[in-house]
């Protein structure tokens, strides 16, 4: 009891000094509640399979910001990954009956494979070349996926896969905890000492290679990082639609997923989640006007650049938010002085 | 067989140079991935489209307005919404993106997803060796290859070339030599933009039209880009004719060639760049600054 008591403190001592000093903080926790709370207010299978797809493209997007915000090796192609996982857990499932919590983790390490086969040959590329040849890559396999059509179905795709669960409900609990907690690793891993090298890579490559550090072996521990998470997201669409078709190779697939990752702001990983929470249930709207849809989707996207080119939430998180100048510590924007070491904010 | 892969690389390799050296040029004096590149080609063909069907225009004229209305609607939304953001390049790179699905989607709605087509300028054929070669073809690859020599002409010959080409070489340098660099920019902008029209103008009574078409030429010229290195001119002529053929090749010879083409191509470039990391022609920048 004493020690449950202590861990309680601790919490609750964590919630109230660190995570309600924050406007941030407590919206990525209203986050957190909101969706794990949901369905008490309404189980819709519309909306609970519009949170689930959002879900699975949220863990997508941040991998594309894990990989190509954090090491700067702009990724063009990273439909590869969710292609590769989708197909993997697809044809797992089918012929060799592996049920779906096998298939999908497994899905992810057939992307990892993919991480590796292209990022070894494509780590000797830089910059935009990185970024043009990596375009490449899911065309190729797109094209091998209609050339040996009796494997991979061709056009139409692997179908007849088993359901993620029984029910609608326990579907949406497992895409959302899988997402909130492989969002939260990411988030650690760019948090840790890696993840600082990663951050260092994006800055000045040189200079990293300077201080001894392998340069080639982090690229391709972020290759094949972001590969296992796209992976994972391709895997549970694959199960969740329970078809893996040549739709989630197309260029436009890896385009999105770029748009989206963008729009939220790179280098954060909540920027390309919420970013994703926002675009894809407003294209969702808009499908009252269906030949408007992605026109409209363009021009949002366009205009918002405009106005806030850094992505929307760094521009949202610095109008309630003041760096202190002394210690580097955040502020709310309306406190004079800094919370941790009282050095004036202006 | 043969004669046929030799038509048809030919065409499609002076196509893809034509794009990727309109490409590679605004890459090179502004640092812009213009994924758009490919959508301005696709409304220039509708254009003509539009012009020659519904206005009743002769193509040839069609053909000029189209080019010029869409030079116009280039410069217009590079100043709209590219110019603003230029400082942040991924800002740039998805805006572009965003482009190319709205003209995309503008043109969907305007002439739906049907396949369109224009009738060519010039009727009739030629025979060799028992294949036809359409005069059509011939004119559409003479059209290329003149193209190609003005531009090579512009750029190597003229004041305004120097500026393009020190401007790509290195941008401080050349604005305190006096070069307005945003005014460059603007006019390489409009230069790259016009090449792709015109190529949509030079290719256009070959094809079907359809909003989609702008996808595989963009993928192509970004694999001729990277294979001949990048803002190499020369590479870009080269790389498009070698993925020109090869494609032509593994349509015409591979079984289920339609579906490989892509990969194929692709797969040469990949190839090329494990011997090559900087392309065929290509310089090894050093670090950017």
């Amino acid at each position: 009891m004493g020690i449950l008591g202590f861990y309680l403190r601790k919490l609750f001592n964590i919630v109230k000094r660190e995570m309600l000093v924050l406007p941030s903080r407590i919206v990525v926790g209203l986050f957190f509640l909101v969706l794990l709370l949901l369905p008490v207010v309404t189980q819709d299978p519309y909306v609970l399979r519009i949170l689930v797809l959002t879900s699975i493209f949220a863990i997508l997007a941040a991998s594309w910001d894990l990989l190509s915000g954090f090491t700067g090796q702009m990724n063009f192609g990273h439909a590869l990954f969710f292609g590769v996982g989708a197909y993997t857990a697809a044809l797992l499932n089918l012929h060799a009956h592996i049920p779906p919590w096998g298939s999908i983790p497994l899905g992810g390490l057939g992307a990892v494979l993919a991480g590796l086969i292209i990022g070894i040959p494509c780590l000797r590329l830089r910059g935009t070349y990185l970024a043009l040849t990596t375009l490449a890559f899911p065309i190729i396999l797109m094209g091998i996926v209609f050339a040996f059509s009796n494997i991979t179905g061709g056009e139409l795709g692997v179908s007849g896969l088993s359901r993620l669960s029984g029910s609608r409900l326990s579907d949406y609990y497992i895409t959302v905890v899988v997402m909130l907690g492989l969002c939260t690793i990411m988030w650690k891993i760019t948090d840790s000492n890696t993840g600082i090298i990663f951050h260092a890579i994006r800055e000045d490559e040189v200079a990293v290679r300077a201080a001894g550090i392998n340069t080639t072996r982090y690229k391709l521990l972020a290759f094949c990082l972001s590969g296992f998470f796209a992976g994972i997201s391709g895997g549970l669409y694959a199960h969740f639609m329970r078809i893996a078709g040549p739709s989630t190779l197309e260029v436009s697939m890896s385009f999105t997923v770029v748009i989206w990752a963008i729009f939220g702001g790179i280098v954060t990983i909540y920027g390309p989640v919420g970013a994703v929470f926002i675009l894809f249930p407003l294209l969702e709207f808009f499908r009252f006007w269906p030949e408007y849809r992605m026109l409209m989707f363009a021009v949002i996207v366009l205009l918002t650049l405009l106005y806030m080119p850094d992505g929307l939430f760094p521009w949202l998180r610095d109008k309630v938010e003041t760096e202190c100048p002394r210690c580097k510590i955040r502020n709310v924007a309306t406190r004079k002085t800094c919370r941790v070491c009282t050095a004036p904010l202006d | 067989m043969i004669l046929d892969i030799i038509i048809s690389g030919l065409i499609s390799g002076s196509i893809y140079a034509l794009l990727a050296i309109g490409f590679s040029l605004i890459f090179g004096v502004a640092r812009i991935i213009n994924i758009a590149h490919t959508a301005f080609y696709m409304v220039a063909s509708y254009c003509i489209y539009f012009g020659t069907h519904k206005l009743g225009l002769h193509p040839i004229w069609g053909m000029m307005a189209a080019v010029i209305l869409v030079t116009l609607f280039g410069l217009i939304c590079y100043k709209l919404f590219i110019d603003p953001i230029r400082e942040h390049e991924a800002a740039v790179l998805i805006g572009t993106i965003a482009m190319a699905i709205a003209m995309q989607e503008i043109m969907l709605l305007i002439f739906t997803g049907d396949y369109l087509s224009v009738p060519s300028l010039i009727g009739g054929y030629l025979k060799i060796f028992d294949v036809k070669v359409f005069y059509q073809q011939v004119l559409t690859f003479g059209m290329a290859l003149l193209i190609l020599a003005a531009l090579w002409a512009l750029l190597m010959k003229t004041r305004l070339g120097l500026a393009i080409r020190s401007t790509a070489e290195d941008r401080e340098v050349a604005n305190l030599m006096g070069m307005n660099e945003s005014r460059v920019a603007m006019i390489t902008m409009g230069i790259s933009v016009g090449l792709a029209a015109l190529t949509g103008a030079v290719i256009v009574p070959l094809t079907t039209l359809s909003p989609f078409m702008w996808m595989h030429p963009l993928i192509m010229m970004m694999a001729v880009v990277v294979l001949g290195g990048l803002g190499s001119i020369k590479g870009s002529f080269v790389g498009a004719y070698i993925l020109g053929f090869a494609e032509a090749m593994v349509v015409f010879l591979a079984p289920m060639g339609a579906y490989l083409k892509g990969s194929v191509a692709l797969s040469i470039m990949i190839l090329v760049l494990l011997i090559r990391p900087e392309g065929l022609f290509g310089v090894a920048f050093e670090e950017e600054r």
